[in-house]
């Protein structure tokens, strides 16, 4: 699973602009799925499986997305500014070499501060990519760019840009790979447009009309030098949500996944993020209600071109998983 | 900018006619909520023209024009019949009223202004302490729209209650080559749209969506567009032009979009990323035929394609606005100019518009 972990990380796909990412996906699950679909969002649907008496029409999601850089002016010398597609905190920006859809690179600058106190806004902070005056200028207004940045096998670790949401990817696919039975219908869908907002998984979400629905993704670990307080750790297994800013999960989904994960000696944590949220929250008010809950990859430095996971982590996420799918649900 | 291209002038025209509909739509009094002077005007003016019209429960007109063929795309265009403006709260004592905001105005736009009230449009001022009353220069603070009051007078005021809404009482006219008027935000969105339902291109189902409630939450649109549920959808708008130089010379480098320099073609927003096939077709069709357009820079703002492209299974959905200055406050500033080259812009568009660009991949 490294190597695809590798793969998707170094593709390319911001919000909104998936096509090469989800073209990756599509020739990685097209021998998996019994049906590839992909909606207007961009969403890619990959359904298998057909519902048996006790199983459900289940809704599981990893959104492709990632976050872009879209130019907005190129001035007079050539320096591309720009808005970001998804948060990003714009001190970490500074350094990082993006690369365009067009395939133009360039480096990201800052203008000089008054005070060593304060923190750049994004209007003082440009790309430069190299143009010596806007007739120059490779990209113009409305072109995308992402990180460029190789990924970084640590042994245990890694690190890569765009692991969030990337490895999640990859934890899907591998749960398609593995899942031998199972009494569900299952549609695998990677989503678009998450980190602008959960916009591809309200709509796949409509369509697909699930019963059950589970989102893999990563959520931001506590566990590093004065970090922000969250009880997630590294190399600990699992997060399994119980709440965030935007969403209860279902408890009922909740027990389901710790008792799995208990009776399969699955180490797990539990998840109470504030300040973020997962596009679980989106699918769980479409139409009638849907009860939903999220299985959560332990990352640090989110939104920064170096994002860092642990490996087992994914791999017990992935087997967390595929045990849960593998039976009945037992409480509906 | 030649216009003597021939399939340009299939498109319908900017004339007296359509000068003088922008006139009465801008002159109306529509606040969120209740839009009934612009919806009666809409009504009115596509009575016999369109094949399907109604009016929905939250007060979106929806109006429709058959395609020369079956199985033609099934397009929605949506403008906004509502504008921001303010709410009577409370009489505190002979026709002064204490009032709140509708939808996004700057409290430092609000003082000294004069408004109109209701259907009736009744006469009032925002009323302010004048300067004589000042020792100083300094004490000249923005006023909280809580200390603020409208003043209607003791007679009007007995004709007034509160939750009527009122707004800027500018009125319309025509400069050289600019239109002056309140709430150019969304009424050439509006008129664009009256006149694409007149003369539509064939090739496509038009379905038009005059929408409420757009600018406390692009409420209407939401519904109209669960309820059309068409193949793709276009927001026609008017978004802001923050284009003057910086007061230091420098290079203005946020304008959001610049007048003169035609429709403004959207790609991304705080609601809505632009579906990239979209915005090819649009500036293709520019391309194409010397139409002038700007791409209105990435950032925040949106447009009722936030609410539509979230519809259902989702629904391809781009933007395009008459670009303005001074939007929401007393008055605003467009060019002629860029209403007419959005109006020929979205005919051909339309006109252009086949299956296949949807079967792409976006």
């Amino acid at each position: 699973m490294k190597a695809l972990i590798q793969q998707l990380s170094e593709a390319t796909g911001p919000s909104g602009y998936e096509a090469p990412v989800r073209e990756l996906v599509k020739s990685a699950v097209a021998g998996l799925a019994d049906e590839l679909r992909v909606d207007a969002l961009g969403n890619l649907i990959a359904s298998k499986g057909s519902k048996s008496q006790d199983g459900l029409r289940v809704i599981l999601t990893a959104h492709l997305d990632e976050i872009g850089l879209m130019v907005t002016h190129v001035d007079e010398k050539g320096f591309a500014r720009f808005a970001t597609l998804g948060d990003a905190l714009p001190q970490t920006l500074i350094g990082a070499r993006v690369r365009f859809l067009n395939s133009a690179q360039g480096v990201i600058g800052g203008e000089q501060l008054d005070s060593g106190e304060k923190l750049h806004r994004l209007d003082q902070v440009y790309i430069d990519t190299g143009a010596a005056g806007r007739e120059k200028s490779l990209v113009q207004v409305g072109d995308v760019a992402v990180f460029d940045r190789p990924f970084l096998d640590l042994g245990q670790r890694m690190v890569g840009k765009a692991l969030d949401n990337r490895v999640g990817v990859a934890a899907v696919i591998e749960v398609m790979r593995r899942l031998e039975t199972t009494p569900h219908e299952i549609y695998f869908t990677f989503t678009a447009q998450k980190v602008v907002g959960d916009r591809g998984a309200t709509v796949a979400a409509y369509g697909v009309d699930p019963q059950l629905a589970i989102s893999l993704q990563v959520t931001p670990s506590g566990d590093t030098p004065k970090a922000r307080l969250a009880e997630i750790a590294l190399g600990h297994g699992p997060a399994i949500k119980v709440r965030d800013s935007g969403m209860i999960c279902d408890p009922r989904v909740v027990r389901w996944m710790t008792e799995t994960a208990e009776n399969a000696k699955i180490a797990y944590q539990l998840e109470i993020l504030e300040g973020g949220t997962s596009e679980a929250r989106a699918i769980q008010i479409t139409r009638g209600g849907v009860p939903a809950g999220c299985v959560s990859i332990p990352c640090r430095y989110l939104h920064t071109s170096s994002e860092l996971i642990d490996y087992e982590d994914v791999q017990k996420s992935v087997a967390l998983v595929v045990e849960l799918l593998s039976r009945p649900v037992p409480w509906l | 900018m030649s216009p003597s291209t021939t399939a340009k002038q299939a498109s319908p025209a900017i004339g007296p006619a359509q000068i003088e509909l922008l006139e009465r739509l801008c002159n109306a009094v529509a606040v969120s909520g209740d839009e009934r002077e612009v919806r009666a005007i809409v009504l009115k003016e596509l009575e016999g023209v369109a094949d399907q019209i109604q009016v929905d429960a939250l007060g979106n007109v929806l109006a429709a024009r058959r395609a020369s063929q079956p199985g033609a795309l099934r397009v929605m265009l949506a403008a906004h019949m509502d504008e921001v403006g303010m709410m009577l709260m409370e009489e505190e004592e002979a026709g002064v009223f204490k009032f709140e905001t509708i939808g996004g105005i700057d409290q430092r736009q609000l003082p000294g202004k004069a408004v109109l009230v209701g259907k009736d449009h009744l006469p009032g001022v925002i009323g302010v302490r004048p300067i004589h009353f000042y020792s100083a220069f300094a004490e000249l603070e923005t006023i909280p729209v809580e200390e603020l009051r409208i003043d209607l007078g003791p007679e009007n005021g007995k004709k007034a209650k509160p939750g009527q809404r009122a707004t800027f009482a500018t009125r319309f006219w025509q400069a050289g080559p600019s239109l002056i008027a309140k709430a150019l935000d969304n009424r050439l969105g509006v008129a664009t749209l009256i006149e694409l339902v007149r003369r539509p291109p064939e090739n496509v189902e038009l379905l038009a969506a005059f929408t409420v409630q757009e600018e406390v939450g692009l409420r209407g649109a939401r519904v109209a567009a669960f309820a059309l549920n068409p193949d793709l959808a276009i927001a026609v708008d008017s978004t802001p032009a923050n284009d003057l130089p910086a007061w230091d010379g420098s290079e203005n480098v946020s304008y959001n979009t610049r007048l003169g320099m035609g429709p403004a073609i959207y790609l991304a927003d705080r609601g809505t990323l632009s579906d990239p096939r979209l915005i090819r077709h649009l500036a293709a069709t520019g391309d194409a035929l010397d139409i002038p357009y700007q791409f209105r820079q990435a950032g925040g703002g949106g447009t009722d394609a936030g609410a539509i492209h979230r519809q259902r299974t989702g629904i391809p959905s781009v933007s395009v606005s008459v670009p303005g200055r001074y939007a929401h406050t007393a008055a605003s500033i467009a060019r002629r100019q860029d209403w007419e080259n959005t109006l020929a812009l979205l005919y051909h568009t339309l006109e252009r518009l086949t299956p296949v660009l949807l079967e792409a991949d976006r």
